[in-house]
């Protein structure tokens, strides 16, 4: 394939505009072996340094996933590619068992049921609490059902059901913005449950929390793994304890070790990359 | 249920707002037509053809604030070439005034009087069907649409974003510039058209026709006004507002902000285009200068000193700025270029909210005290 044609296709019309915002169906992902996310061999360089070095990684269907290591590891990359905010030089990324993800863009991607939450808590500031679930609801999100679009008992519901889980009943009506760190951070999780995704990248999402919200961010990441699939991005090891089952460690952008906690955290290259040099 | 359109037209505004329009309508619509075409000259209550004139102008100036605000204010997008949309909608219009012109040109021709200078032995192609009014209005809303879905759609996908958007839509503006200033394009070159003597039959100059141009052009503004206003409080609003604050996070909700940056932009040169029409027969020419990248420049100044996000500010920011402008060109006409410039450096130092952004501060700040 000549590299200009490689370059539009990152544009985002690899698939023409087939899912574009519209409202999917994302039981229809196709799991029949159980596997939600098959990452195989993907390599991504910037300016020649390997972000991610044939970066191969599975993720069954309704697992809690932790994935730790150290700075720079490709962490975030790794997300980037999964939600096709960066395309990868090589290999291949597919949720299910036949959709590629290197060739969707980040709207259809989402669509499709891949919700994200970065690793700086990213809501809407200037729209009230009410305003950013809304938005974030499972809803046909193309331009022409969004002009006609009004806020009915249904959207009431879904998101007074919603500001209960993430304990922010009485906040609705204020500004995103005027939240704590850690308000946001349950805000913007509050949007992810909002979109019914299939699966959820949460990227070090009890960073800035106390220790009470951590605990009970365990507790609803604990109660969603089954339905959905989770993959955790964190550095604090005690709440990594205290809701993986499996762990991943990435180093230089490869797979490291996986296994449970305790079997990696006695591995003696994982003990020389998180302790040694 | 859906909530009937009236209930929906009527939660559009709150109370102040409605009074706000009430004001709007009474003086616009009512009392200064009539108290130009009821009164005798002498009277001391008397507007003249002058003030109507200029009011009218200003007000096809704030249909223009209004559509940047809704694609600047609430889109995030600083469009500096939004002149382009207005003088292509006026020349749209403008090609059925030449037309109207008839015989009564200087050369008594078929033609227009340009077009038997560089000696045109007929129009050219895309000239045919202007000499009808309403193919000449679907111009006026189709060319600057087309532009802007073309310009728009290749910008946004390739998700130029910023200073970068602002520079090329001036490059574009500045590029049409070039364009039209040239003989051969076919329209008029640095002269533009001009001369125009009717519309419908009715002479441009004469009182009804005025008040006409100026009543229409306010019954513009005020539908102007109310469309984007219910775009803005509508669910594509909110998506637009929060692709200017939060893009990515929009894009992994699942929006695709191309399309309703797109829209935006598109809906937003298409009123320019109208505003445009309404503009030309009022001020009697149009030439390739309105397309020069200082006339956008100003149009941004418009807003910002109105204040954005709030589309009644850039209604007044169109109003104080050429009010000031016409005054400061008439009094001390060296010094105009100055004054826009200090005035720009002023907002945005001090007020970031507008001449609207200060009167709530201010109001906020007076009813703490009682």
């Amino acid at each position: 394939m000549p590299p200009w044609f490689k370059k539009k296709q990152q544009r985002g019309f690899g698939s023409g505009d087939a899912g574009y915002a519209r409202l999917v169906d994302n039981s229809a992902v196709d799991l029949s072996h159980g596997v939600i996310l098959y990452l195989e061999d993907i390599t991504v360089s910037f300016d020649g340094f390997k972000a991610l070095d044939r970066l191969t990684l599975s993720i069954d269907d309704g697992e809690l996933r932790c994935i730790i290591g150290p700075n720079g590891a490709g962490k975030t990359t790794m997300m980037d590619c999964i939600t096709g905010k960066t395309r990868p030089d090589s290999g291949s990324a597919y949720f299910g068992q036949a959709m590629d993800l290197t060739r969707m863009t980040e709207p259809e991607i989402a669509a499709m049921g891949i919700g994200r939450k970065f690793q700086k808590p990213t809501v809407f500031e200037r729209h009230s609490v009410f305003e950013n679930l809304e938005l974030a609801l499972k809803r046909d999100k193309r331009v022409r059902y969004s002009l006609v679009a009004q806020v009915d008992d249904e959207v009431r519901d879904r998101v007074s059901d919603t500001l209960q889980r993430i304990r922010l009943e009485g906040e609705a009506e204020r500004m995103a913005g005027l939240l704590s760190h850690g308000q946001k951070q349950w805000l913007e999780i509050g949007m992810l449950l909002m979109q019914e995704p299939r699966l959820l990248l949460l990227d070090e999402p009890v960073a800035g929390m106390t220790d009470d919200e951590t605990e009970r961010t365990a507790e609803l990441f604990q109660s969603l793994a089954g339905q959905h699939s989770l993959v955790v991005v964190e550095h604090d090891m005690a709440f990594v304890a205290s809701i993986a089952s499996i762990v991943t460690v990435l180093h230089e952008g490869r797979v490291l070790a996986e296994g449970t906690l305790d079997k990696v955290q006695n591995e003696p290259q994982v003990i020389e990359v998180y302790l040694g040099r | 249920m859906r909530t009937p359109l009236l209930f929906r037209t009527l939660a559009l505004f709150d109370t102040t707002g409605w009074i706000a329009t009430g004001l709007f309508v009474a003086i616009m619509l009512v009392l200064l037509p009539l108290l130009h075409l009821a009164l005798p000259e002498q009277s001391p209550f008397y507007v003249s053809s002058y003030v109507i004139a200029l009011l009218g102008k200003i007000l096809c100036y704030a249909i223009v604030a209004v559509a940047m605000d809704l694609i600047w204010g609430y889109g995030g997008i600083l469009s500096l070439g939004h002149g382009v949309f207005f003088a292509l909608g006026g020349y749209a219009f403008g090609m059925y005034l030449m037309r109207a012109i008839g015989h009564d040109g200087v050369y008594q021709s078929d033609l227009a009087d340009f077009m038997v200078f560089l000696d045109w032995k007929a129009y050219p192609w895309y000239w045919s069907g202007t000499e009808y009014i309403l193919w000449s209005l679907v111009l006026v809303v189709a060319v600057p649409a087309f532009l802007a879905i073309t310009f728009g759609f290749f910008a946004f996908r390739s998700r130029i974003k910023g200073v970068y958007f602002s520079i090329i839509t001036q490059a574009m503006t500045y590029a049409f510039m070039l364009l039209f200033f040239r003989n051969e394009t076919g329209f008029g070159g640095n002269n533009g058209f001009t001369d125009f003597k009717r519309i419908l039959g009715i002479p441009i100059t004469s009182p009804g026709m005025r008040v006409g141009l100026f009543m229409l052009s306010g019954l513009t503004l005020l539908m102007t006004l109310l469309l984007c206003r219910y775009l803005v409080t509508s669910k594509f609003g909110r998506v637009l507002t929060a692709i200017r604050d939060a893009e990515s996070r929009v894009m992994f909700l699942g929006y695709n902000p191309l399309w309703y940056k797109l829209t935006a932009w598109t809906i937003s040169a298409v009123l320019c285009g109208i505003a445009g029409a309404l503009y030309v027969p009022q001020v009697g020419i149009i030439n390739p200068s309105e397309m020069s990248p200082a006339n956008s420049i100003e149009i941004a100044i418009w807003v910002a000193v109105g204040g954005r996000a709030t589309l009644w500010g850039p209604v007044l920011g169109a109003f104080i700025v050429n009010l000031a402008k016409s005054y400061f060109s008439v009094a001390f006409p060296d010094y105009w270029l100055f004054f826009l410039g200090s005035l720009f450096v002023v907002v945005t130092l001090f007020l970031p909210d507008g001449v609207l952004g200060l009167w709530k501060r201010l109001r906020s700040r007076v009813r703490r005290r009682t």
